[in-house]
């Protein structure tokens, strides 16, 4: 295989305890720790992996978000991808246009294989992937635990809710990431400075010429419900009596 | 009217309770019409137990040699055969789904709303975001088809006692073949499901082995719940995957979840919101899973869940 193309998006850090806006107009994200998806990095690293068993010979990290997320895209690169592409965007757009995003990079790349993680931990939405795959006309392979490459073909195991799945899929095709197909290796201080010399192209999104999809609209945003605060037992016998005054033993 | 095409979720024999909460939420919407499909190289038996879910108006058995397993990739054209009547197309946020409906929907042009927890008209909803942190109103485009998944964990399953008509289709879909099922691998037990059982018990880190995780099991068993663990349980090999509870694992609504040696991080939290009674057994007096649980107890975990057990 020739290449493999990795989509890494900017997204607050997991380990961030999100505020909505008091005026209800999104979460708080000024002066916010912003990381690069947590599944997204468990893609790269998968395709480097691939790409170190001289399966592959190029892994090309894409970021479509705003000019920050350079910053993202050079940690991916000091973490071993070859080249990074950033679709410049300012405002947010949907799933299905980003899909058609990285269709059109698909277009001028011609990739064989493009691994997604299975959901940004900001809008939680576990979409883009899927949706790239059926505007690509190709099979997808999502929550993934297990790839195994055979030429042509990739055998996948899949974490589902009855347990593990395998399945086999035709190249070229899209892969999302689970959080136990690997373990993201750490960056390096000499790594850093070598990525700084990797090319890294900046493409603003109008250039794309995609075809915008109906938009959704957020139009408020809200602190979930709070739960109240409980009781504390100091014993076995107090946390039993406690359980049959609620009546659930 | 709002017509509704929801998508049966099953494993060839048993239809799952995910889609009778699929149809409660779909009642929510103004003048529901709802249809489900089922898509199966032999439908007949999952459809019957479709017919007798309420509110719904008729099931449409699709029969197929490609639908034995259920793959995004050979079930998303045939809905969007079907889809052209509908208003609306429903899936459950279970990974069957999460897989399938985004490939739906991108096939018919329009965004999903993930993760449905509330209808505030016809084409306005409730979803969480940021693990469950922050909880936004959407709003899908007017005179498009809506896709949508929708959160089991939000919804009581529809009751029975319906007789809805069943139609027999054939399907005309073109469907590929670069998609192919090998096999399942499923750790199937005699206790009750995670997703649907009254009661859960979790274990955490703090277990160290699998062998120590018998004693989860033991106090399962005399609770009659289900099994789940924290991802560092999982990760550590403890148990398997499918019994990961929170944001990347399963969202449950339990009446009692007994959270054990579980430190309570956000993603594992977001997993439990909605559960009735919450009860923790730490060792950390600090510990956050202590601030969302309704009973807590502070000690070690290897004295406590045994002498728990025995006092049951
Ligand atoms: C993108 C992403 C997604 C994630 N998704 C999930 C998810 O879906 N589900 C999930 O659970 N996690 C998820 N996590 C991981 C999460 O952040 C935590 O790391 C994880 O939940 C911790 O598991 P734990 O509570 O078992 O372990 P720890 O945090 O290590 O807690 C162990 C607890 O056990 C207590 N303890 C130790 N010994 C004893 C004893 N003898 N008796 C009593 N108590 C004891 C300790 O006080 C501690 O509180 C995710 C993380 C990321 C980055
Ligand atoms: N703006 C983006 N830039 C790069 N990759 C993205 C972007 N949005 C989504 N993705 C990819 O799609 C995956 C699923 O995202 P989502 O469908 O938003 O949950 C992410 O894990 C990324 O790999």
């Amino acid at each position: 295989m020739d290449k493999i193309l990795v989509g890494l998006k900017r997204a607050v850090d997991y380990n961030v305890r999100v505020r909505v806006r008091n005026d209800g107009s999104g979460v708080e994200t000024d002066g916010v720790k912003m990381s690069i998806n947590p599944f997204d990095e468990i893609a790269l690293e998968e395709a480097l992996r691939i790409k170190e068993r001289g399966e592959a010979s190029e892994v090309i990290v894409v970021s479509i978000g705003p000019a920050e997320a350079q910053q993202q895209l050079r940690t991916g690169l000091a973490m071993g991808a070859d080249r990074a592409i950033l679709v410049e965007s300012s405002e947010s757009i949907d799933p299905l246009d980003r899909a058609r995003v990285f269709l059109e990079l698909i277009n001028r790349e011609q990739p064989g294989l493009v691994i997604l993680g299975k959901q940004a931990i900001d809008d939680d939405n576990n979409q883009t992937g899927q949706m790239l795959a059926a505007i690509w006309d190709r099979p997808q392979a999502s929550f993934a635990s297990k790839v195994e490459l055979n030429g042509d073909s990739a055998r996948v195991t899949r974490e589902v809710d009855a347990g593990l799945e395998t399945i086999e899929i035709d190249l070229p095709a899209v892969i999302t990431t689970d959080l136990r197909l690997n373990e993201p290796r750490y960056v390096k201080l000499p790594d850093i400075m070598k990525a700084k010399k990797k090319p890294l192209d900046q493409v603003p999104l109008a250039e794309f010429k995609i075809e915008r999809s109906p938009a959704l609209e957020e139009t408020f945003f809200e602190p979930p419900s709070a739960r109240q605060k409980g009781v504390m037992v100091n014993d076995v016998a107090g946390l039993v009596s406690a359980l049959k005054d609620k009546g659930l033993i | 009217m709002a017509k509704v095409l929801i998508i049966a979720e099953h494993d060839g024999t048993e239809l799952n309770p995910s889609t009778a909460k699929c149809v409660t939420c779909a009642a929510q919407l103004p003048e529901a019409d709802i249809t489900i499909a089922v898509f199966s190289n032999s439908p007949g038996a999952v459809a019957s137990q479709a017919a007798t879910i309420e509110s719904v108006n008729r099931v449409l058995a699709v029969a197929d040699d490609s639908s034995e397993h259920a793959l995004a990739a050979t079930l998303a054209p045939q809905i969007v055969a079907l889809m052209g009547d509908y208003d609306y197309a429903f899936g459950p946020s279970t990974t069957f789904g999460k897989d399938l409906m985004p490939r739906v929907a991108a096939l018919a042009g329009v965004n999903q709303i993930s993760d449905i927890m509330s209808v505030e008209g016809s084409h306005t909803f409730k979803r969480p975001v940021y693990a469950g942190n922050a909880i936004v109103t959407v709003k899908a485009p007017d005179g498009h088809p809506v896709v949508a998944t929708v959160r089991t964990a939000s919804w009581p399953a529809a009751g029975t006692g319906n007789s809805a008509s069943v139609e027999e289709i054939a399907n005309n879909a073109a469907v590929p073949s670069h998609t192919r099922f090998v096999e399942l691998q499923s750790g199937k037990s005699d206790r009750p499901d995670l997703q649907t059982a009254a009661r859960v018990v979790s274990g955490g880190r703090a277990l160290g082995s699998s062998e120590n995780f018998d004693i989860i099991y033991a106090l399962a068993d005399k609770l009659d719940a289900g099994v789940g663990a924290s991802r560092a349980a999982v990760d550590a090999g403890y148990v398997p995957n499918d019994m990961q509870v929170g944001q990347t694992g399963k969202i449950i609504a339990p009446e009692l979840y007994v959270a054990i040696g579980i430190s309570g991080a956000i993603q594992h939290l977001t997993g439990i919101k909605d559960a009735g009674t919450i009860v923790a057994i730490n060792k950390d007096e600090e510990a956050p899973i202590f601030d969302v649980a309704d009973i807590g107890l502070v000690g070690d975990l290897f004295s406590i869940v045994p002498e728990l057990t025995d006092a049951l």
